[in-house]
């Protein structure tokens, strides 16, 4: 393939089967109808003769495929040397083109259905892009060429080597096998409490007004958070394997539906890990991430501590997670009784880390070159105490909280942090990674 | 100074005091706001709780007889107890530039400390209202990736606004840095 000059960007169309996406359109607005009033709906289909009714239905089909195949007629893109640009729109045309270098992790996912047809989604987190500036869809090939060719442009190689560069090899540091994550599925509070309250919810409405349609409209939503808390759960999260490679951090899972997903380097705002109460005697942890613009969080879904901590090593170089955190002072009993103890601050070199929670414990580290501001709180009643809360803001629109500590050390730890935002700015990796 | 028991600390905490043992070539030199802004929120305090008054008072004297116009009081109260504690409020926030970041402090009851680094500054916006226009004032407001960061400067006069907007945006491109 021959590189074309800047000027003008080769333009290429999604996959052909993009347009059967919006098909069953009219099909699914037919079936909420009919579900959410069902009476209604089987009286005006009884009204109705089978030739108006399949002409009907023949019209909806051709006036979504239609629809699906102008859309698909009129999206373009094309990738420059420095932007992925995006050109939709039949009536309302809309340009996007989003800058290589401000990518924040790609996105390659393959719902069930796509995996059948053989097509996947690519999109690129920046801050501000959202769903309608996904590539849905791309061929499976086609998707992790233009990864590749994505991740390489915004890495700064030179344009010409682009194509040359292919995929960059991938080292597997971590796989969470099926029995372990069921194991931590049944052991997680939220899956039974669910589906506790989707068993005894219903009887008692049942006996309360003898009325069908109420236990249905309970026990339906209930039954599907519990389903999704518990299955639903396990079905994403189902071969979950970390990978690292020079484009930053790998992350495949799902049983049905795949998600590809590259962090590169330099992009996490925020680590969390999670110790729900029940794992703590098997000493497992879940680890969640905060980067900018994207929308998934889950880094490790369950995992041993230690092993869990040399993934984070991985993901933040040179960081350790400190084995002691400093609690607040005793008065701040005064003012959230018992809970007090579950926070705890430190501060390294390199992160802020945060504790939170007495049972489902979750300390957060933010690299001091990720804080976007510093914030000290303090209210009426902890002026009282001398207490204050130091906020910290990341680029990810998350902020964590060191609560409750002691005035003066709060005032010092504010500006400290600030102080430390600025250093660790200085030694950050530049945003092309590979430059 | 912040070192003081939590009684000194709440009084302090008002007052344009430098913080304890720092860098002392990076003290902060703190700005109050100018008392434009004061006699704005004063004078709508007084007209809207003022005219509250009398139309409680009158409506209730006439339809209700005159022991129900003594409701008439309530919003008479808020207005004298609201004129000091708009003072109260107006002389916590002040602002600083240090070198490198800019520190806004404001609040009495709740007090609140922001330290925003010039780098970290995506847009620095200079608006004003239609009352604000008339009183000729402005605010500052500036904004990071974090929508979280709440770092606004009222009523400020519109030259030095625009000052600061001028030197936020040049120490931002300075000190620029990607998220």
């Amino acid at each position: 393939m021959t590189t074309p000059p800047e000027s003008v960007p080769r333009e290429r169309r999604l996959h052909p089967v993009t347009p059967l996406r919006r098909a069953w359109a009219p099909v699914a607005v037919i079936a909420g109808w009919a579900v959410h009033d069902p009476d209604q709906a089987q009286r005006q289909l009884m009204r109705l003769t089978t030739t108006v009714l399949l002409a009907a239905l023949a019209a909806a089909v051709l006036g979504a495929a239609l629809y699906g195949f102008l859309s698909w007629w009129f999206t373009h893109f094309s990738v420059t040397d420095t932007e992925l640009r995006i050109r939709t729109g039949l009536v309302f045309r809309r340009t996007a083109h989003i800058r290589l270098e401000r990518i924040q992790a790609v996105d390659v996912t393959q719902p069930l259905l796509a995996r059948v047809a053989g097509v996947a989604k690519l999109k690129l987190d920046v801050v501000g892009t959202d769903k309608k500036d996904e590539l849905a869809y791309l061929g499976q090939e086609e998707a992790r060429v233009l990864r590749a060719e994505l991740l390489a442009r915004a890495a700064g190689f030179a344009p010409e080597t682009v194509h040359e560069v292919g995929e960059a090899p991938v080292r597997q540091l971590l796989h969470v096998p099926a029995r372990v994550l069921a194991v931590s599925l049944v052991l997680t509070g939220a899956t039974w409490g669910t589906l506790a309250a989707a068993l005894v919810v219903p009887p008692l409405l049942w006996f309360a007004t003898h009325s069908v349609w109420t236990v249905l409209a309970t026990a339906l939503p209930l039954l599907g958070a519990a389903g999704a808390s518990s299955v639903g759960r396990f079905v994403a999260e189902y071969d979950w394997t970390v990978g690292e490679s020079p484009d930053g951090l790998r992350i495949d899972h799902g049983l049905l539906d795949r998600t590809h997903e590259t962090v590169p380097p330099g992009r996490v705002q925020t680590i969390h890990i999670v110790e729900p109460l029940l794992w703590r005697r098997r000493g497992w942890v879940r680890i969640e991430l905060d980067v900018a613009g994207s929308s998934n969080s889950v880094l490790i879904p369950v995992a041993p501590r230690e092993v869990a901590e040399s993934v984070i090593a991985r993901v933040l170089p040179g960081v350790t997670v400190p084995a002691t955190l400093a609690r607040p002072p005793r008065r701040a009993g005064r003012c959230l009784p018992l809970w007090w103890r579950g926070y705890g601050i430190a501060v390294t070199d390199t992160v802020f880390v945060a504790r939170h929670g007495l049972l489902r414990r979750s300390i957060a580290l933010v690299p001091h070159a990720k804080v976007q501001s510093v914030r000290l709180e303090q209210g009426p009643w902890q002026r009282r105490q001398g207490l204050a809360d130091v906020r910290v803001d990341t680029g990810a629109n998350k902020t964590v909280t060191a609560r409750l500590r002691d005035a003066s050390e709060a005032a010092e730890l504010l500006y400290a942090q600030a102080d430390r935002a600025l250093t660790g700015r200085r030694e950050a990796r530049p945003d092309r990674w590979m430059a | 100074m912040e070192t003081g028991t939590s009684e000194n600390a709440g009084q302090t905490a008002g007052r344009p005091a430098g913080r304890a043992a720092g860098v002392p070539a990076d003290e902060p030199v703190w700005i109050a706001l100018p008392p434009g802004l004061l006699r704005m929120r004063r004078l709508l305090l007084v007209v809207w709780l003022g005219l509250l008054t009398l139309a409680t008072g009158l409506l209730l004297g006439l339809f209700a007889g005159p022991v129900w116009a003594a409701f008439a009081l309530l919003p008479l109260a808020a207005l004298l107890w609201g004129w000091p504690m708009l003072g109260r409020n107006w002389r916590s926030w002040r602002y600083a530039e240090r070198a490198d970041d800019l520190l806004i402090s404001r609040g009495v009851l709740w007090h609140e400390e922001t330290v925003v680094p010039y780098g970290r500054m995506q847009l620095v916006e200079v608006t004003s209202g239609p009352v604000e226009r008339h009183f000729g004032l402005a605010s500052v407001q500036l904004h990071t990736a974090a929508a979280a960061t709440d770092a606004r400067i009222p009523g400020l006069v519109p030259a030095e606004a625009e000052r600061l907007r001028d030197r936020l945006t040049e120490l931002g491109e300075a000190r620029s840095a990607g998220l």
